[in-house]
């Protein structure tokens, strides 16, 4: 009844994109897509949340589409059901901040007709319970989203980002077909369940894991196959680069997670190996990337491939576990890493409609030329700055809480039998705790630089605050990250019955600890009490501000900067995106990306002013994309002969491969 | 009735941290003048500077938004808090268990974050200088630090604090090589978030050699009367914290008498004045490091940190 | 009493693979003398406790010529060297100290894993004295590989060696001769080296061990 439901919304959403077609460019038809989305995705949001939350029974159904001795199989479980509430309630703010954010949009028929069918498909990869229905819709959300990355065509990277990135996703589908290839078998079991009952050997599971880790790896961003996504995340528009970085990424997770822990079988220890060093390596190397940038957006799209990596350490730590049969354990780090999924989905949409909002408000993106908003956008600063801070994670904001977590997993690590495991994981968990505090930096000078200090143009200096609707969706994701930090154990319960399907095992329940607190293993090992972290910080403030303005003095004078006696210069004098960056790329920056400064002197008597050069090399483009870039190239050159042969030469090419095949036939077995 | 105690005992600890860290300031810098054969400000100097600039009127940079002014307020409340929670005379507390170690350094790093926010503010280059170099000094000490708690964690099994010291007390432990490691780590690390010599020098007045002064140079007032009481409670914290966890002797265990109670004040106050001792032997000692010296210095504690998790398991092995 | 005597070594064996690292994070050539001296130290001290658990007297001795030799005769004559080359002040690095810490990180865990996986039923002292000592080698050896001067180098040499001697007390115990003829051989190789040193530097004006691959033709 309810995935009758949910299929229903989906279609609905099928046909407005048919409708969006119809109606071309008019006002009215960018709030009917958006308002319809709005409410299909609420509709949805509430059936998944209803599932997970009553743990229900899980409901499947067959429809004769697809490939006709198949069907087109849907079922939703509680796993299911966690990601299509995390894919819905960011399409649902997605779509409230669309329905005033679409006013600005140059171009709005390139974008609505993609945009509905775009939540579609990845609600449809949540639901699907066959490798063909899976497959074909992991194709229709690639292609749909891969058509809004090219929405704004006429600006040359964006082309370049669409490029890359369809080549990208068309690896990542070819991967996955062979993994469920594999899965399948000879005898073509495509349906979920029966892969489940398949159990396939060590040798195919490892192949399987692999070829998954490629397939939604590179959906996901893990390092080294996240190249397309900072290019084609920040290429489309805000609140379509906010789906694609908070919510198409945790679709990708989901694939993940859906082969490697629930249709493998009991894995191997190994393959934590292979996911936690990923891992590690992708929060460390994405944050890095993410300092380096001078673009707000692309800044963002960077440190949604650091968040990835924090999760894949949590999943990683969950494999670890549940394939030495801790349970419990696998639990904890599973749970963490699901909440940071959660987390993460609502925080970086939040920042990307704050990009959207400034791009709106100055027309900027690059920080450089930005600054001083919080003068002119208060309500946009304030509300940026609570994502900033709940990415950093700090508390008693969300995104605290899932690393908390994971950092309690990794403590467990030593009763791992493994040796290698157990000097692996903490040095994973030093590289976790290195991108936490890279990720503070990276989000102090997104948001000092964009928002602080003084307009660096006239643009910036002339901003205006962005309207109520798309505030309203900034709001709403702002307070979730509050919510989710000072009452963590709501969700951590909420995420119980997943981790019984995944794992077998559940963490202990929250809802009864006093106070509300979060006790993810006993008493004396930890706790962790949001609320009361909050309430303290909150009233030891305002104790604070009280006597200070009672007791004392509560006089206050403007003057100018004082900036140590020096008479106040023009803002370029201010820190800009790069300077503020300068400490931390000379300290890591020399050794990942080969990074040198070096003075562009003119020659004497040439006018030109002298420059400071950074030269940063990214290493992995040049070992990984450019050589297969070019062996590409070189051999559709070679290939390319083949179009000029006479008739002759094209009889013997097929009379050729005949006699090869015949001779194979006839040496065969 | 023992509610109402408990709680007495944690607002004594919250008011005692706040009263005791202007002191610890003080005893420092009269070592150091003592050690320098200088008469030095009396102890009480401290207070007398906080009293002073809480009386005086704020002159805010024409362009200085909100956030400029709540952020004193966010820093303060973030380390008090933070302060309130590492156990200092008696361990297990009424509100002990609602952040854990790992939530306390998030505190100061919400702190931080917020202070070098501030830093960028008003749009001035020593801000800005100020704040970046922070942020650097961080991306290392904070992954060195919670490699200590981690080694300390993995030792007594938790991460809670007042675990922790109960732990240490006890015979269980020995004499660890790791626990080495994580102490010479802890104290690097603790110099370097305290801005002390030789990272950075809390009492130079040549701009570009600072950094934690560079980021708050815009402050005055109450404003600066807060953040200085902050970084006076993050100096106290971080004694407290190498007393509670290395030298955890003498610390009363939760719901003792008010005679062990004494004591374990008593205590509390040798160790913070054995703390404030060596820190102003080891700053007059030594000089201040170039700024992109820091890096190897505190890499080297995010090593010792390591090697301390590694050892370990050598000594877990048996 | 069990208990302590096993804690005492592990933490003296532990002390030795710490110093290694301060030799590595050292820079300046007469700092690193003096780590190089500490690193004899905490082995004598090591080998000490070793020969005061085992009741075995003769590696005291080892211990007095691990102290004559290794803590004082050598890093003095070797301050001398190279305050006569005039290079005491001379800062050394091919790779930065980041790197090579992070390298060293890697070696000690290897020497963990390899110790701890092949020696699984041994006694527990011996088998931490010999993942230790192997750290302490595969330390030696990397600082010889990461080095340019040839004073580091020495000192890289000498560190291995003492490696070797934690891993043979560590082991219950060697015979004194051996232990002696090591000592006289290494002491004669120093002289060799310091002889070479100087040799070196009279022909090429340095000690930077690039000037004899330049020299040699291999590298343009």
């Amino acid at each position: 009844m309810m995935l009758t439901l949910a299929l229903s919304c989906i279609a609905g959403l099928l046909a407005l994109s048919v409708l969006a077609v119809a109606s071309g460019r008019s006002p009215v038809t960018m709030r009917i897509v958006y308002g319809a989305s709005l409410a299909a995705s609420l509709v949805l949001l509430i059936l998944a949340t209803t599932h997970l939350l009553g743990a229900q029974a899980p409901a499947s159904v067959t429809l004769p589409l697809g490939l006709p001795w198949v069907g087109a199989h849907f079922r939703i479980d509680v796993l299911g059901a966690f990601f299509l509430a995390v894919v819905d309630l960011g399409a649902a703010a997605a779509s409230l901040f669309a329905l005033g954010y679409g006013r600005h949009d140059q171009e709005p028929e390139r974008v609505l007709p993609f945009y509905p069918l775009f939540l579609a498909g990845m609600n449809l990869v949540v639901l699907a319970d066959d490798a063909f229905t899976f497959l074909v819709s992991w194709e229709f959300m690639s292609l749909t989203s891969w058509g809004l990355v090219i929405a704004h065509h006429r600006v040359s990277d964006n082309l370049r980002a669409g490029y890359v990135y369809l080549v990208m996703a068309s690896l990542g589908t070819l991967t996955l077909l062979l993994a469920f290839g594999l899965l399948a078998g000879p005898e073509g079991n495509y349906t979920f369940a029966q892969i489940r009952d398949g159990h396939p050997s060590p040798a195919v599971g490892a192949l399987v894991l692999i070829l998954v880790l490629i397939g939604a790896g590179s959906k996901a961003g893990l390092v080294p196959l996240h190249a397309w996504l900072p290019l084609a995340h920040p290429a489309a528009p805000s609140h379509v680069s906010a789906l694609m970085s908070g919510v198409m990424t945790k679709v990708a997770v989901y694939g993940f997670v859906r082969v490697v822990l629930d249709l493998l079988g009991p894995p191997m220890w190994w393959w934590s190996v292979v996911v936690l060093t990923l891992g590690g390596i992708t929060c460390v190397m994405g944050v890095l990337y993410a300092l380096m940038q001078n673009d707000l957006k692309r800044l963002l799209a960077y440190s949604t491939v650091e968040n990835i990596g924090v999760i894949f350490i949590g999943l990683g730590l969950a494999l670890a576990f549940k394939a030495y049969g801790m349970t419990a354990a696998a639990a904890l780090a599973l749970t963490a890493g699901l909440l940071h999924v959660f987390n993460h989905s609502v925080f970086k949409s939040l920042l990307f409609f704050g990009s959207g909002a400034v791009l709106t408000a100055t027309g900027e993106r690059d920080m450089e030329r930005l600054g001083g908003l919080i003068h002119r956008m208060p309500q946009t600063a304030f509300v940026f700055l609570v994502g900033c801070a709940a990415i950093s994670a700090l508390p008693p904001l969300n995104g605290f809480i899932s690393e908390w977590l994971t950092f309690q997993a990794i403590l467990l690590s030593p009763e791992l039998p493994s040796w290698g495991l157990k000097f692996l994981v903490p040095a994973v968990g030093a590289l976790l705790a290195m991108s936490a505090a890279l990720a503070a930096a990276c989000f102090v000078k997104a948001f000092g630089v964009t928002f602080l200090g003084r307009p660096r143009t006239p643009a910036a200096e002339q901003a205006h605050e962005v309207d109520t609707l798309s505030l309203a969706a900034m709001f709403c994701l702002a307070t979730i990250c509050l919510a989710v930090g000072i009452l963590p154990g709501l969700f951590m319960d909420a995420l119980a019955p997943v981790a019984d399907l995944l794992v077998g095992d559940r963490m202990p329940m929250q809802r009864g600890v006093e106070w509300l607190s979060i006790v993810p293993i006993t008493d004396s090992r930890s706790s962790y009490n949001g609320l009361l972290v909050f309430v303290f910080t909150l009233l030891s403030g305002s104790l604070a501000a009280f006597a200070i303005h009672r007791l004392a003095s509560d006089k206050l004078r403007r003057a100018p900067a004082w900036d140590c006696g020096y008479p106040d210069a023009s803002p370029a004098t201010q820190y800009t995106a790069d300077s503020f960056a300068q400490p931390i790329r000379r300290v890591f920056g020399t050794l990942v990306f080969r990074a040198r400064e070096h003075g562009d002197m003119p020659a004497p008597g040439d006018m030109r002013p002298a420059r400071l050069v950074v030269d940063l090399r990214d290493l992995i483009w040049e070992a990984l994309y450019a050589p297969a870039a070019t062996a590409v190239t070189n051999v559709s050159e070679r290939l390319n002969r083949l179009q000029f042969l006479t008739i002759r030469q094209y009889l013997s090419l097929v009379f050729g491969a005949l006699i090869t095949l015949l001779l194979v036939l006839a040496i065969w077995p | 009735m023992a509610v109402i105690f408990d709680f007495a005992v944690q607002g004594a600890q919250m008011l005692m941290v706040l009263l005791l860290a202007p002191l610890l300031t003080g005893l420092v810098r009269k070592v150091k003048a003592r050690l320098l054969r200088r008469r030095g400000p009396p102890l009480i100097q401290p207070y007398r500077d906080l009293a002073r600039l809480l009386r005086k009127e704020v002159v805010l940079a024409d362009n200085a938004s909100w956030l400029f002014r709540v952020i004193p307020y966010v820093v303060f409340a973030a380390t008090w808090v933070a302060a309130a929670l590492v156990p200092t005379f008696q361990s297990g507390l009424l509100f002990s268990w609602s952040a854990d170690l790992i939530a306390i350094i998030a505190l100061l790093g919400s702190a931080r974050f917020f202070l070098a926010l501030a830093g960028l503010d008003v749009g001035t280059s020593f801000g800005g200088i100020g704040s970046s170099r922070e942020m650097m000094i961080a991306s290392l000490a904070e992954p060195a630090m919670l490699m200590t708690v981690f080694t300390l964690a993995l030792i007594a099994g938790s991460t809670q604090l007042s675990t922790v010291a109960a732990f240490m007390t006890s015979n269980e432990v020995g004499l660890r090589v790791s626990l080495g490691l994580a102490l010479f780590a802890l104290t690097m690390v603790a110099i370097a978030e305290n801005a002390r010599i030789p990272v950075d020098n809390p009492a130079t007045h040549l701009e570009l050699t600072m950094v934690h002064e560079a980021m708050v140079l815009e402050y005055s007032g109450r404003h600066l009367a807060l953040i200085d009481l902050s970084s006076e409670l993050k100096l106290l914290l971080y004694v407290s914290l190498i007393g509670c966890v290395f030298l955890p002797w003498g610390m009363a265990p939760s719901g003792a008498s008010v005679q062990a109670l004494a004591i374990g004040f008593a205590a509390y106050l040798v160790k913070l004045a054995i703390g404030a001792f060596l820190l102003a032997v080891f700053e007059t000692a030594i000089a201040k490091m170039r700024v992109f010296r820091v890096p190897e210095f505190l890499g080297a504690a995010l090593m010792l940190g390591l090697l301390a998790t590694l050892f370990l398991f050598v000594s877990r092995s048996l | 009493m069990r208990g302590l005597s096993f804690d005492v070594a592990h933490l003296l064996a532990g002390g030795l693979v710490l110093v290694s690292f301060m030799q590595l994070y050292q820079d300046r050539l007469s700092a690193l003398l003096n780590m190089f001296a500490l690193h004899a130290l905490v082995l004598t001290l090591s080998v000490a406790w070793q020969a005061y658990i085992q009741d075995a007297p003769h590696l005291y001795v080892t211990a007095l010529i691990a102290l004559v030799f290794k803590a004082i005769v050598i890093p003095i004559a070797l301050h001398r060297i190279i305050v006569r080359l005039g290079i005491h002040r001379e800062i050394d690095k091919v790779v930065g100290v980041g790197a090579t810490m992070l390298l060293g990180m890697g070696l000690v865990a290897l020497s963990m894993v390899v110790m701890l996986r092949v020696t699984a039923d041994a006694d527990p002292l011996a088998r931490e004295d010999l993942a230790f000592a192997l750290a302490v080698v595969l330390l030696g050896l990397l600082m010889m590989v990461t080095r340019r001067n040839a004073v580091s180098q020495v000192v890289g040499f000498m560190s291995i060696e003492n490696g070797l001697v934690l891993a043979a007390t560590g082991a219950k115990g060697m015979p004194l001769v051996v232990e002696i003829s090591i000592a006289f051989s290494v002491l004669i190789a120093f002289i060799v080296i310091g002889i070479f040193l100087f040799r070196i530097r009279e022909r090429f004006d340095t000690v930077d061990v690039q000037a004899l691959d330049r020299f040699r033709g291999e590298r343009s």
